[in-house]
């Protein structure tokens, strides 16, 4: 199990990267080009590029930040396995619909 | 020997943790030598001040790992750290190694640390008999050339007191016992290296490990339990993708 969450967590920051990288790019434009929040959603709602990308962000942070946040209860809290993997997991299930919701409002699925 | 100079003989102040609790220590004044290792000093307390100190030693000479405790604030073998390289003011401060319960003055119970050693999944189990010939395992070979480079660790424990890592996660393994797992599984002659792969990253593994390279600092011996770690994490990493 920790040598899968090991793998999962690198491979989803290897995923994370790029999306990181194009998220702050795309967020530098935005605020330097002056565009509204309308603007934004006029070019991102039913533009299936920016649902998948942001929507396998959001499920890449889903999995990445949990075993972070696992690992620091462990080590930092000093509480056992079971009761931090239990936390993690409750904590990645709210990312992910925190993420999944916000995906779809702003790629324009939630009418 | 030192009697006729014994009047202006500089002096060295030790300060040495003592009994069983944190925070007690005695203060000793012994005579500052030329040549002088730290180990030199305890002993020279233990046998002329204090004969109730208790401290662990055997070979001297930097062979057997008994001797390691916490000098000035950093774990070290005694025998081979010379009072001139760590007093600061005439003063060295003797505390036993962190992240093993004390058992009195200066010694520790070092039983979790080999404990742990057994758990990291670093029993040998061979393939051949006695009748086969002695297997040839090149010199050359990168396998060997990855345990040749972590095997000359002694079990002295300094990586393991040295350890952040330890001191959060008591279950986590350590720099020794992993170095020892990473030298085995590149034995060509060890019959289950998947096995130490799956023990050595299980719980709280290599994988706990946070590269911070405390022990390679440390380690006597100039060993680098955080490269033999990373050559685990790798080597599970690609096991699991091939799926292994």
């Amino acid at each position: 199990m920790e040598a899968r969450l090991f793998a999962l967590q690198r491979l989803t920051a290897m995923m994370m990267a790029p999306f990181v990288l194009v998220h702050v790019g795309l967020v530098i434009y935005a605020v330097r080009g002056g565009l509204t929040a309308g603007e934004i959603l006029s070019r991102t709602q039913g533009n299936w590029f920016w649902i998948a990308f942001y929507g396998l962000f959001v499920l890449s942070v889903s999995v990445h930040v949990p075993i972070g946040v696992r690992n620091i209860l462990i080590e930092w809290l000093r509480i056992g396995r079971p009761a931090a993997s239990v936390i993690g997991l409750a904590f990645g299930a709210g990312l992910l619909v925190l993420g999944v919701r916000a995906v779809a409002a702003v790629g324009g699925l939630m009418q | 020997m030192d009697t006729k100079n014994s009047t202006n003989q500089r002096q060295l102040t030790v300060r040495i943790s003592r009994g069983t609790e944190d925070g007690s220590y005695s203060t000793y004044s012994v005579p500052w030598r030329e040549n002088q290792t730290v180990l030199d000093v305890v002993t020279e307390v233990q046998r002329t001040q204090e004969p109730s100190l208790s401290y662990r030693y055997a070979c001297r000479v930097g062979v057997c790992g008994s001797c390691a405790m916490t000098v000035n604030g950093k774990p070290r073998w005694t025998c081979r750290t010379h009072v001139s390289r760590v007093e600061e003011g005439g003063v060295i401060v003797i505390e036993p190694m962190r992240n093993m319960p004390r058992i009195k003055d200066l010694v520790v119970d070092m039983s979790e640390f080999f404990q742990k050693w057994a758990r990291a999944g670093n029993t040998f189990v061979g393939t051949a008999t006695r009748n086969d010939p002695p297997a040839l395992v090149s010199p050359q070979s990168k396998k060997r050339k990855q345990a040749d480079a972590a095997i000359e660790c002694i079990n002295c424990g300094v990586c393991y007191a040295a350890c952040d890592v330890v001191s959060w996660d008591k279950d986590y393994l350590g720099p020794a016992a992993l170095n020892r797992a990473w030298t085995l599984f590149n034995d060509e002659r060890h019959a289950h290296p998947k096995d130490v792969l799956h023990k050595a990253t299980s719980g709280s593994g290599c994988n706990s490990c946070h590269t911070q390279g405390s022990c390679m600092k440390h380690c006597p011996v100039s060993l680098s339990p955080t490269g033999s770690i990373a050559g685990l994490k790798r080597s599970a990493i690609l096991s699991l993708l091939k799926g292994g």
